[in-house]
């Protein structure tokens, strides 16, 4: 009996310290050396491995920030969910500059109301196919598809259609701007910007580069290309991208000047005390109509 | 103006669809339901009824409140396994069990995955094992065949052991005694059993229209019937004295109707051709190892169970050759 | 009359619906002003070289080919440069396009020759011609629009044995090809002799589906007629089935070869083209006339009266379905093409192109209800794919965007002839999500061989 005892002790000990063996020297013969930062960057995120910023794991998400600051210095359009990335980027050594907080920007406001339908669609709900037959329901080229490819694609839960509009909302509580819904979408009518200072920021609301006159055709609040705004920027933070007109973050100081000139309200400016509008002329009121529309969605 | 629709081709389409497809294998069933109403009379419409109900009420329930989605319920999915289950069963089998079995198959053996398409398992199927394991003794009390012109559109009928129980039981020979070797007999359906599987004629005939219609592939029930005459052919040669011989195997118990009827339930069964020999195959030794060794005296329901386990692992074994690739990547 | 042929894997059939079968050819008048886009072809866009203010005669090169796939394009009419603008074309996008104010008469370019004479002699040589070809801007006018040129150009190391003329026209609905070929059956076979004289072949052999006897018979006859002058011509009768047009399906139909997967045609010594086509390289290569103008049929159920025009490139469709009848009411789908592998169009004065085979108009009706269910597994997408893909295998991975799988289930095979599609009893839109799936696939590959 106690033979058996033994015996079996013995054989399981001697396995498990041959065993043991094996891996220490497995273990030595992989080893892979890492970034120390990458285990730094690490603790600061939740361990949890949620898979929310769309890689597999913390860690991965880690490795990718240290990777990104080596190559571009920054942690642009990595974000975690649940943790305050300025953390990360403390850890990696960058400076406040260098971390900006960042927020998805539909730039384009075609809704069903300002783009009316004249075709309509049936088929897949992919914006990417969709784009491949048609220009829109409204016909402006570079409008929003409305299918939702980056609704389906934001890992926060931060993007919806809204009914109404047919258009994506951003929900600015949710969004990191990591950006993953700018490059889903087929169109780039998604952008990345920066939040601006106390949430405000100022941005042209179509994405058409087409010429004037084919925006009318298509659409009551498109950009075309007039350049008034261009001229009232007290800070040449205005510059055209063809038919259209792009307001640099870096530059605009979101006095909102160009708000007030644009004819056909395409550019909208954000989180501004509601005050604003009602000094306004009576003029210009008509065109202010959408704006004020999206700052209660945004809001809200 | 009228708006356009832009859509990607094909413009047109068949006119086909899943309704069609539901309402003629339902087609297909009623001739085997009216020999099953003549030979176990209003116990068999009963039951029907009552299943068809309870298993379109089930799904209209769930997909109404729980699943809140679109309303499929005339689809005739539903009531193709309210129809499929009651032809399991035993035409005398009391009504809440029949009601419970039906819930089960909908809101078990198919909403519970998703609805029409996502189940793996043949819901009819999921019911009726259930009821067998539930309730083993009202389950296997089969009424004995009796026309309705002789013994009366209502009453009650006298029940007896089906003749795969009979053999399983007492062996070949009580089954000769009692004279159910008939074979003209068992294929015309004057037998006991489940009301919806004694008649083998009705059934082929229904299963003629659906391979004429092409809505059932005849590889699937081919395969199934041959596998089981063939082994239990060998077996009647090895031993004739103590197997029966193949054709009896063939008609007897719900062969035909599991291998026309639920065994091609596209859902759950093989896509290509090989994958549905191989599932037919499948069925057809596991239903004969269960009739010859196993504890219960029928067992197409679980072969076919059993197979639908494995149709994703067929699927995925058996894609169809890809035009242009010589050697089909294994993956 | 050969034996009936067929390829066997897959395959519909649908409704036939030809109702113009027996309309003749009507020139179409051209309106006062003609919209040619630049982009006709499948690749690059051609670059307009004319400016506003300048008179074009017909037959004159306004736009040149960019790129190596690409073809020229002409002035389909003598007229003024109105403007170079955009235009909404059948793509549903604003395209590049000039506008040409239209005079009475034709005035032609110099050096075409405009007669109707059958020109028998082929005097150019395959180098030669096939230069021609692509001066001339000739592309596959069954609707793909690959330019004719490159199809011809044989790789070294490849040699083509088999000149294959698609006159299937599996296409439900469109005539143009079958009408093209009993009203010019000389002409037309004259430019078979010329293909396989581009190809260096002396095999030619032209498949038609069964519902076109009549093209088989004439063609027959023609041919015996004058062996010596149409040596080598075949006529190949195929099985009634779509897409016995596709160009893989043809060649296996015809010659038994399988094209390999992600091969060209080139791979079995097949070079397969279009009808309208070869009757384009006749009259370029012995008039030296340019592509400008094809046989478009106007059809639907509805359409008072079917018909096929000869139109010249730029005429805006909604003149043709005036000419056919009038707009029918209850229209929903306007398709550029037939019905299976044609464009939705969002607009009806798009302006007829290179590939407009036809302009289906159908209620909605006649496409069928769409509304869709669940997927019930009933595996008759794979049973009709011609390709042997398995359709709803492909349809949930590139839903998932899974691309990886779509790539190891041969995705990038699909011709996209919407056999799946068709067949599926379930309504589900599977062609557009493999044809997505196709696009992303492709570019990952692309971007994986640019490594």
């Amino acid at each position: 009996m106690s033979n058996i005892l033994l015996i079996s002790l013995l054989v399981l000990g001697i396995l498990g310290a041959v065993l043991a063996v094996i891996l220490y020297i497995v273990a030595q013969k992989f080893k892979v050396e890492e970034n120390p930062l990458i285990d730094e960057a690490e603790a600061c995120l939740p361990g949890a491995n949620c898979g929310g910023c769309g890689f597999a794991g913390c860690r991965a998400l880690a490795e990718a920030c240290v990777k990104q600051t080596a190559e571009k210095g920054n942690i642009d359009g990595l974000a975690c969910p649940g943790t305050d990335m300025g953390k990360v980027a403390a850890v990696l050594g960058l400076t406040a500059a260098a971390f900006e907080p960042k927020i998805a920007v539909v730039r384009c406001n075609g809704s069903c109301q300002n783009s009316p339908a004249k075709v309509h669609y049936e088929g897949a709900d992919i914006c990417a196919f969709a784009n491949t037959l048609y220009a829109g329901e409204g016909g402006c080229s570079k409008g929003c598809l409305g299918l939702g490819d980056c609704v389906k694609k934001c890992n926060f839960n931060a993007l919806h259609i809204d009914k109404e509009t047919g258009l994506p909302v951003v929900d600015p509580d949710k969004c990191v701007g990591c950006g993953v819904c700018a490059r889903t979408c087929p169109r780039g009518i998604i952008e990345i910007r920066p939040r601006g200072k106390k949430d405000r920021r100022v941005y042209v609301c179509c994405s058409n580069t087409d010429k004037g006159a084919l925006v009318v055709k298509n659409c009551s609040v498109g950009c075309i290309g007039c350049q008034k705004c261009l001229k009232e920027c007290p800070f040449e933070a205005i510059e055209m991208k063809g038919n259209l007109a792009y307001i640099d973050p870096a530059k605009c100081k979101a006095c909102g000047k160009c708000v007030e000139v644009c004819p056909r309200g395409s550019i909208h400016a954000v989180n501004f005390p509601p005050k604003k509008p009602k000094v306004e002329t009576p003029a210009t009121e008509a065109p202010e109509a959408p704006k004020v529309e999206l700052e209660k969605t945004v809001t809200a | 103006m009228n708006k356009y629709t832009i859509s990607g081709s094909p413009h047109v389409h068949s006119t086909e669809n899943t309704r069609k497809i539901m309402y003629r294998v339902l087609l297909a069933l009623l001739p085997a339901l009216l020999v099953a109403i003549y030979y176990f009379g209003w116990y068999a419409l009963r039951l029907t009824l009552v299943t068809v109900a309870t298993c379109m009420l089930t799904e209209w329930l769930i997909q109404k409140f729980l699943i809140k989605g679109p309303l499929t319920i005339n689809d005739g999915s539903a009531a193709l396994t309210g129809v499929l289950l009651a032809f399991n069963v035993p035409a005398n089998l009391p009504i809440w069990m029949a009601i419970v079995g039906s819930v089960v198959a909908i809101g078990i053996g198919k909403m519970a995955f998703g609805g029409l398409g996502k189940n793996p398992f043949n819901p009819a199927l999921v019911g009726r094992v259930f009821m067998l394991v539930s309730f083993p003794t009202a389950m296997t009390t089969w009424p004995k065949a009796a026309p309705i012109f002789e013994a009366g559109f209502f009453t009650d009928a006298v029940t007896g052991p089906t003749p795969l129980g009979i053999l399983k039981e007492s062996g070949r020979q009580t089954l000769e005694q009692v004279g159910d070797m008939q074979f003209l007999d068992m294929v015309l359906g004057n037998r006991g059993g489940a009301f919806g599987e004694v008649c083998a004629i009705a059934l082929i005939l229904g299963a003629i229209y659906l391979i004429a219609r092409k809505v059932i592939d005849i590889a699937t029930p081919l395969s199934i019937l041959l596998t089981v005459f063939v082994f239990t052919g060998i077996c009647y040669l090895i031993d004739p004295t103590q197997y029966i011989a193949p054709w009896y195997h063939l008609v007897y118990g719900g062969l035909i109707l599991g291998a026309f009827f639920m065994a091609t339930d596209m859902v759950t069964s093989p896509m290509t051709t090989k994958g549905k020999i191989l599932f037919g195959v499948g069925i057809g030794i596991i239903t004969v190892v269960i009739r010859l060794w196993g504890a219960y005296p029928e067992g197409v329901s679980f072969a076919i169970l059993i197979m639908n386990a494995f149709t994703p692992l067929i699927n995925k074994a058996f894609k169809p050759q890809v035009f242009g690739v010589v050697k089909p990547s294994k993956k | 009359m050969n034996p009936i042929k067929t390829f066997h894997k897959g395959g519909v059939h649908p409704e036939e619906n030809k109702f113009s079968a027996d309309q003749p050819i009507k020139d179409f008048p051209m309106p006062k002003q003609i919209i040619v886009p630049l982009g006709q072809c499948l690749g690059a866009p051609a670059e307009c070289i004319v400016n506003k203010g300048d008179r074009v005669l017909t037959g004159q090169l306004i736009g040149t080919a960019k790129g190596f796939v690409s073809a020229n394009v002409h002035s389909p009419t003598t007229g003024t440069v109105a403007k170079v603008d955009v235009v909404m074309d059948h793509t549903g996008y604003y395209k590049p396009a000039v506008f040409i104010d239209r005079e009475d008469n034709d005035e032609w370019a110099e050096g075409i020759l405009v007669t109707d004479e059958l020109l028998t002699d082929i005097k150019l040589d395959s180098k030669a011609i096939i230069d021609k070809v692509k001066e001339c801007g000739i592309v596959g006018m069954g609707g793909a629009t690959f330019p004719t040129h490159v199809k011809l150009m044989v790789p070294e190391g490849k040699k083509a044995e088999y000149i294959i003329i698609n006159a299937a026209e599996c296409e439900p609905y469109l005539t143009c090809d079958y009408r093209l070929l009993l009203e010019k059956t000389q002409e037309f076979l004259i430019g078979v002799k010329i293909l396989m004289k581009a190809v260096n072949t002396d095999k030619g052999i032209i498949g038609i589906e069964c519902n076109k006897m009549p093209a088989i018979e004439l063609l027959d006859k023609t041919i015996k007629e004058r062996p010596e002058l149409y040596a080598g011509i075949q006529v190949q009768p195929l099985k009634t089935k779509y897409p016995q047009g596709g160009e893989k399906q043809i060649i296996k139909a015809i010659t038994g070869r399988e094209v390999p997967s992600g091969k060209l045609p080139i791979e079995t010594g097949c070079v397969v083209v279009n009808v309208a086509s070869t009757y384009a390289v006749y009259e370029a290569v012995q008039k030296n006339k340019p592509l400008i103008e094809r046989i478009v049929t106007v059809t639907g159920k509805s359409v008072k009266n079917p018909s096929n025009f000869r139109v010249r490139f730029g005429t805006p469709a909604d003149l043709l379905i005036e000419a056919a009848g009038g707009l029918p009411e209850g229209i929903t789908d306007v398709i550029n093409g037939g019905p299976m592998m044609g464009k939705s169009v969002s607009v009806t004065n798009f302006p007829c192109i290179k590939g407009t085979s036809g302009i289906l108009l159908m209620t909605i009706k006649e496409a069928q209800d769409r509304r869709q269910t669940n997927c019930i597994r009933c595996g008759r997408c794979a049973g009709a794919c011609p390709m042997g893909l398995q359709p709803f295998l492909l349809h949930k991975l590139a839903k998932q965007n899974n691309f990886d799988e779509t790539e190891k289930n041969h995705i990038m095979d699909c011709i996209e002839c919407g056999s799946c599609e068709f067949t599926c009893p379930a309504n589900i839109p599977l062609l557009d999500y493999i044809r997505y799936g196709k696009a992303k696939t492709g570019a990952i590959i692309k971007a994986r061989n640019q490594k």
